[in-house]
Formats: structure tokens, C-alpha cells, sequence
């Protein structure tokens, strides 16, 4: 009914393998797209912007980076803060050091930076999986903290260890007021969302989910295992990588090493896993969860007009989170994606349910 | 016909009535002023932030209790749980920054969180206030125009500490080794250029040893210190860091008389439940102690004995707690001062205040008269120093109460004035800020 697909013919192999291959899907998306370019930028605040959307894509294309390496590939990894770090400092490092280096060189000079990184801590993984490769990678974040935390070097010999970027300019044009901000990132995580969407369902996603579900049986129809694995962690920390360069340039703007401690790669993780595995659209409901629900929840006492103590709340914010999490994962072990792709199945055969 | 007759008398209410509210909210707004608390009740440094805010809260609820605000200006304020975490702060920035006529200043309460404010106060045209902490260069206001380390940096900390060690050593630091143990964080790094710089200068030895956050794991660093026997240890520590470190002292049997900590360090509930363990550790504190004056009994005749005091009525006169009111109080002293300039009565906007932080004068009988002349000594700011002056003292800790064991110092200015030129210069330069001139 709401979605009334008869009528839609595929009558070519480019159709046939289109990303959104039901139209209404089509044109949700552009609509969304709209939305978000044309209309977001004129009614939402400052605050929105700064503290919760901009936050929001950030996170949300960190996530999409770990979901293939951790959703497609199977690679379990605790290291994404460190990736997100390597990302962060290795762009400062380009913007300071290089007279007249543009932004958008340093940001991705950061993604493959943290990609070099990536692949180095990936190796393990040709010999380890599963909980095992979990302590390698979060070897990557133990040392990556020490590193940032310890060679002077790294932070332009700044005497506290933590790091400023100022003026973000493009081709002449500056990024200064939150909107402009806002859509640098949106740009950007919409690329690389398209980017990753593709990649996932290409020769090589293919690969990776291959490795995921069985690696003995995918060597044996022929996958290079170090390849599929290696190309996953690649590809993860590219988008990790960068994702950290916008995280300490745009959204923070001045930073420790703290900002992508161990927190920031369980918080990474449990996007995933809420949003769902295995799926690019997952990677933002998890990044939405983690990120916004929060907010939300501590507004609610506001909003109610309860009088209750900042701690109090704060508390209560914890809990219910916490509650929901494990509600969710109950509800639906896959994450929000499936719930979303249930929703939207049972769109398609209302009112006739087989 | 009913209907439509039912749907007009709605709309006609409903527009008297956000009339009503819209010209309610006005007038409340105009006689109001908004000051953000960003606090951290919650996290690892929850034993220091708890009492810090409560003192923060209940100043603003005594100026509006017993004076009706600042000159008839009622105070408003929201607080924000931060948990000390640089990302979070920003997020309550955001969201307070606007409110009512505008933030009048805010006190982030973490270092890491005022690095990451910074840029954007100056964007925004908000102060930033860092008593005690913060940037260090930011005393220049000529650089950091919104940015105001009142009362004292953690480069004046560092050198009234030497300073004392060098009275206890007869005026000379030559061939001392001197022990810098530190919360990893940026907080922990501030004071190492000035124990660098006074290094070089003097003829001493410093020794670095950095402790993970949050530093409930000190067993190796204490174990080297053992090894390394430093002649004193200086202590930038914060919150459960604290404990753990004076018991490892304790343990490792370094003498707590050699142990200097900056006063995030020096708080009742640091050293309380260690008792007679932490006899001998010195503090160093920008106000006297834990003395107590009249706006205590303020407190409580005018909030606490109404039932409306912020926390439990013990933690008041807790070193931690009046700190709390203290950097309240100079907030709002700077709204009164730019009430003078800007019109009595008003409620200001966030630059306005700002002029306000920038032109305090609190002398001796200004503090006596607020209940603050037992608690600081006066304190001036200007437009090239947004420090004020920088008072400090040792206390130590004798198993029970602390006490106090200095005259009041200030920083020898030799070394700490081409630092802070140094490091703002190059700020200014990193930024591309163009510095003001001060007339």
C-alpha cells in the first residue's frame, strides 16, 4: 500500500542493480537529501548545529567506518578511538607543519594516515580473530594514547598537550559559522556514506562478508584472506581516520588526547552493534541512538518541568539509557537497521500480510 | 457552525493567553540575569566537583536571597553536568550560552573544556572565567580578551611553590631535585614550562612523572620516586588522584611534609579519611584556608536555614565549598561592575559583563563588606592583565584541620611575565589573532 511497487519494471541491469531499487526508496532518499542540504540550514539553531547534529554526522560516518570492519568483515576492533586520533593528529600535524596546506588535503592526508595505521594493527588479524583480535586492536588504542600523550612532537610541541586548529578554509572560502560547518560535514559523510554503500556492494563487500561468515570456506572458493582483511581494516580506518580529522577540526576544535580515549571505541562499538551490523543505515540509527538519546533524556526533566538535581538527573539519564540498550537488543539482537527493514517489509505487503 | 464558533473562541484564547505569556516573559526577562553553571556532580572527579558547585549555587541563592541580586537584577542560573569531559562541555556551552540576555561568563570548571571553549567564547563574545586554572598565557589580555585565570595561574602556583621550598632551603633551590607528579591532561602539563624555565635559571633538577587519569594506579611512579628520592614533590593532582597518591606516599614512606599540591589538591575530602596518614601535606591555596567570615552565616541564616541550601549544610566552610562561592561571588562582582558602567538595574549582555571581569576592583573593604575580608585579599584586574592579583599561601594538613603555615606570596614576575608574553604570542600567532592595545 505505502509502498505500491507494481508497476516498477527493471528492465536492465543497471536498474536491476540500482542502490535504491524501489522508487518511493529513490525518492525518500533525495527528499531526505533535501531536506537536510536545503531546508536543515534555515531552521534549526546554532546549538542544534554545533551540539547535535554536527556531532551526530560525525560519529555516524566513524561508524560506518568501523561497521565494515567490525559489520562487513568481522574484524572485532576496540581501536577506532585510536584510528579516530591517528586521523585527528595526523591532519593537525599536515595544517601546521605545511605552509598554505588546504583543509581538505590535511583531512584526508588524515584518513590515510590512520589507513597506514589501520593496516598495521590489522595484521594480527591474519593469525587472530574474534575476542583475541579485539585485545590486539585495543593495543592500538593503548599505545596511540601514550603516543599522542608523550611525544612532544605530535601536538607541535604544545606544553599541555592539547592542540588548537583555527580559520577551516576551503578554496578561499571559510568555514566559520555553524551552518557552513554543518554542511562541510554533511558533505563529506554524505560522499563517503555513498562511497561505503557502493563499496559494501561491489566484488570486494562481497569479499569481506564472505570472510565474515566463514574465512576457511572463502579461502577455499578462492578469497585472499589477507587481502579481504587487510583492504577491510584500509578502507575502516580511511573513513575512521577522517572522521576523527572532522571531529577535533570541526566539532571540537581544540583537543587532548583524552577526546579519543578508550570511551570514544566502546562508544563506536555500541553504534554499531545497536544500529546493527552490516549496515550502512545502521551505522546512523547508532550514532543517533548514542548520541542524541542523551540529549533527549536530559532535556525530558526540563520539559516536564520537574525540579530535580543536575547529578540526579544525570544519574537517571545513565540508567535509562542503559535500560534501553539492553531493551533494544532484546527486542531486536540485529539492531535498529533490522528493526527499520521489518517496518518497512511489513510497508510493502499492508494490507495483505502473507 | 458550533464547531468553527468553539474553533475561533480556541484561537482568539489561545492568542490572549501567548500574548499574555510573551509580555510576562518579557518583563521577567528584563530584570533577570542568566549565569550558566557548568558542574561535574558526576565522574571521576565528582568529590571535588560536588562541593565546588554546591558553593557556586549557593552564593547566586544568598546574592538573590539576601541582597534581591545585584542591584535589584535578579540572578538566574541553570546548571549543566559536564562530567569533566571536554566533548560534553561543549555541548552545555552551546546550550547556555544564549540564555535569557545572554551567558554572563563561564566557569568550565576543567581545563580541557576551556581549551576547547576558547575559540569559540571569542567568536561568540562570552567570557570565560578560570579561576585558578585554565590557560596559563591567557593572563594577557591584550591575546585572550575573553579569557580571565583570575586570581592565579597554575604558573603562580608552581612558582609560590618553589618559593616556600626555598625559604624551608635557605633561599637557594641549587641541586634540589624537585618531582613533578601530574594528572596526565592538559590540566597536569600547565605548570611544567615555568618549573622548566626556574630550573634552568636556578640550578635544579626536575624529574616528570605523569600519572594516567584518573591515577588510581600510582604503585610504579611512587616506587620510582622511592628510588629517585627526590628533596620534594610537587602534587597536580584532582579528585580520586589525591587519596591514592598521598596513600602510595604513605606507603612508599615519602615524607608528606615534601609533598606540595596545587589546590585542586588541597581539599578537606582529599586528606580527611587519611587522617593522621596525610599529617604534614602542604597545600597551596589562592583564598586563606578554610576561614570562615560573615557570609557564611550569610549562607545560612538566608538559604540554609530556609532548607534551601544546595547540598548537605556540612560541606559548608569546606575549603572546596567556599572556593565554590568565592568564584561565584567574583561573577557576580563583575556584573555589578558592569552595571556601573552599563546602567544600574539592567540586565547585561555577555559582552557587557565581560567589561565588567576586566575592570574588577575588589579592595579590602569592598570584600569586607560582601563577607569575603577573612576569606581573599583584593584583588584588581585590567586590560592587559586579566589575572588580577595573584595571592597565595600554604596550608598543611595536621592530621585533623589544615592549617595555615605562610605569609601570603605572590609570583615573582621575572619569570612568570616573559612566559606568558612567549606563550600568547605564539597563540596569537597559531590563531591569527591580531592582540589589542591596552591604554
Amino acid at each position: 500500500m505505502f509502498y505500491r511497487e507494481n508497476g516498477q519494471f527493471k528492465s536492465s541491469y543497471s536498474a536491476d542493480l540500482a542502490l535504491f531499487p524501489v522508487a518511493q526508496d529513490r525518492w525518500a532518499m533525495w527528499g531526505l537529501l533535501a531536506v537536510c542540504f536545503v531546508v536543515v540550514p534555515f531552521v534549526a539553531s546554532d546549538y542544534v548545529f554545533r551540539a547535535v547534529i554536527t556531532p551526530f554526522l560525525i560519529l555516524s560516518l566513524a561508524a560506518i567506518g568501523l561497521n565494515i570492519l567490525v559489520g562487513y568483515c568481522g574484524q572485532i576492533s576496540l581501536g577506532t578511538g585510536a584510528f579516530m586520533a591517528v586521523g585527528a593528529y595526523a591532519a593537525y600535524n599536515l595544517q601546521v607543519r605545511i605552509e598554505g596546506m588546504p583543509l581538505l588535503l590535511s583531512l584526508l592526508g588524515g584518513g590515510l594516515c590512520a589507513t597506514a595505521a589501520g593496516v598495521l594493527f590489522g595484521i594480527p588479524s591474519l593469525r587472530i580473530r574474534g575476542l583475541y583480535l579485539a585485545v590486539a586492536t585495543l593495543a592500538a588504542q593503548f599505545f596511540v594514547d601514550w603516543f599522542t600523550n608523550r611525544m612532544k612532537w605530535v601536538t607541535n610541541d604544545s606544553s599541555s598537550g592539547s592542540v588548537s586548529v583555527a580559520n577551516l578554509q576551503i578554496g578561499g572560502y571559510a568555514f566559520e559559522t555553524p551552518v557552513q560547518k554543518y554542511l562541510l560535514c554533511l558533505s563529506i559523510v554524505a560522499l563517503f556514506a555513498l562511497l561505503a554503500k557502493n563499496l559494501v556492494r561491489g566484488a570486494i563487500g562481497r569479499e569481506w562478508m564472505a570472510m565474515r561468515d566463514m574465512d576457511v570456506a572463502a579461502a577455499v572458493i578462492g578469497i585472499r584472506p589477507v587481502y579481504a582483511k587487510l583492504t577491510a581494516f584500509a578502507v575502516s580506518s580511511f573513513i575512521v581516520g577522517l572522521a576523527g580529522a572532522l571531529w577535533g577540526f570541526v566539532h571540537l576544535g581544540a583537543w587532548e588526547p583524552a577526546a579519543f580515549g578508550i570511551d570514544k571505541s566502546f562508544q563506536l562499538l555500541f553504534m554499531v552493534i545497536i544500529g546493527g551490523l552490516g549496515s550502512i543505515a545502521g551505522s546512523f540509527f547508532g550514532a543517533a541512538f548514542i548520541v542524541l538519546l542523551p540529549l533527549f533524556l536530559n532535556y525530558v526533566p526540563h520539559w516536564l518541568g520537574l525540579s530535580i538535581s543536575t547529578a540526579t538527573a544525570s544519574h537517571l539519564e545513565h540508567m535509562i539509557f542503559g535500560a534501553l540498550i539492553v531493551f533494544f537488543l532484546i527486542v531486536e539482537p540485529h539492531g535498529l537497521a533490522r528493526l527499520w527493514s521489518t517496518a518497512r517489509q511489513k510497508l510493502r505487503l499492508w494490507p495483505f500480510p502473507h | 457552525m458550533q464547531f468553527r464558533k468553539f474553533a475561533l473562541y480556541a484561537v482568539a484564547a489561545a492568542t490572549g493567553l501567548s500574548a499574555l505569556a510573551t509580555a510576562t516573559l518579557a518583563q521577567a526577562q528584563a530584570a533577570e540575569q542568566f549565569v550558566p553553571l557548568l558542574v561535574y556532580r558526576t565522574g571521576q572527579f565528582a568529590p571535588l566537583g560536588i562541593p565546588w558547585a554546591d558553593g557556586k549555587q549557593d552564593y547566586l541563592k544568598l546574592v538573590n536571597a539576601r541582597d534581591g541580586g545585584v542591584n535589584g537584577v535578579k540572578l538566574t542560573f541553570e546548571e549543566c553536568e559536564t562530567a569533566y569531559d571536554a566533548a560534553k562541555g561543549v555541548e552545555c556551552y552551546e546550550r547556555l550560552k544564549t540564555k535569557g540576555t545572554g551567558a554572563s561568563g563561564f566557569d568550565p570548571q576543567s581545563t580541557g573544556i576551556t581549551f576547547a571553549v576558547t575559540d569559540k567564547a571569542y567568536n561568540d563574545k562570552v567570557a570565560i572565567e578560570t579561576p585558578g586554572y585554565g590557560l596559563s598565557q591567557s593572563v594577557d589580555g591584550t591575546v585572550f580578551e575573553w579569557n580571565f585565570p583570575l586570581l592565579g595561574t597554575y604558573w603562580t602556583a608552581a612558582d609560590v611553590m618553589l618559593q616556600d621550598i626555598a625559604k624551608k632551603e635557605g633561599g637557594s633551590l641549587k641541586g634540589k631535585k624537585i618531582a613533578l607528579v601530574y594528572h596526565d591532561s592538559p590540566y597536569g602539563k600547565e605548570p611544567i614550562p615555568l618549573l622548566q624555565k626556574r630550573a634552568a635559571a636556578e640550578g635544579f633538577e626536575v624529574s616528570l612523572f605523569p600519572v594516567t587519569p584518573p591515577g588510581v594506579e600510582q604503585k610504579s611512579t611512587w616506587l620510582q620516586i622511592r628510588q629517585q628520592k627526590p628533596d620534594y614533590v610537587l602534587f597536580w593532582s584532582a579528585g580520586v588522584m589525591t587519596p591514592a597518591g598521598i596513600r602510595e606516599a604513605q606507603a612508599s614512606g615519602y615524607p608528606r611534609e615534601k609533598m606540595y599540591a596545587i589546590w585542586w589538591a588541597g581539599s578537606d575530602h582529599d586528606v580527611k579519611d587519611i587522617g593522621a596518614g596525610a599529617k604534614g601535606y602542604n597545600a597551596i591555596t589562592i583564598h586563606n584556608s578554610a576561614a570562615q567570615d560573615k557570609v557564611h552565616d550569610d549562607l545560612k541564616k538566608f538559604v540554609y536555614d530556609k532548607g534551601q541550601g544546595s547540598g548537605p549544610a556540612t560541606s559548608v566552610g569546606t575549603l572546596a565549598h567556599t572556593r565554590g562561592m568565592m568564584i561565584s561571588m567574583l561573577q557576580v562582582e563583575a556584573i555589578r561592575a558592569a552595571q556601573e558602567k552599563y546602567g544600574k538595574g539592567k540586565a547585561l549582555t555577555s559582552e557587557q559583563v565581560r567589561w565588567g571581569y576586566e575592570n574588577l576592583d575588589l579592595t579590602a573593604d569592598k570584600l569586607k563588606a560582601l563577607g569575603f575580608g577573612e576569606v581573599m585579599r583584593p584583588v584588581k584586574t585590567s586590560c592587559s592583565n586579566h589575572m588580577g592579583t595573584d595571592w597565595a599561601r600554604i596550608v598543611q594538613w595536621d592530621g585533623g584541620k589544615w592549617e595555615i603555615k605562610s605569609d601570603w606570596y605572590q609570583a615573582d614576575k621575572t619569570h612568570i611575565d616573559p612566559l606568558v608574553k612567549e606563550f600568547s604570542a605564539k597563540y596569537a600567532k597559531d590563531k591569527n589573532v591580531k592582540p589589542r592595545t591596552c591604554g
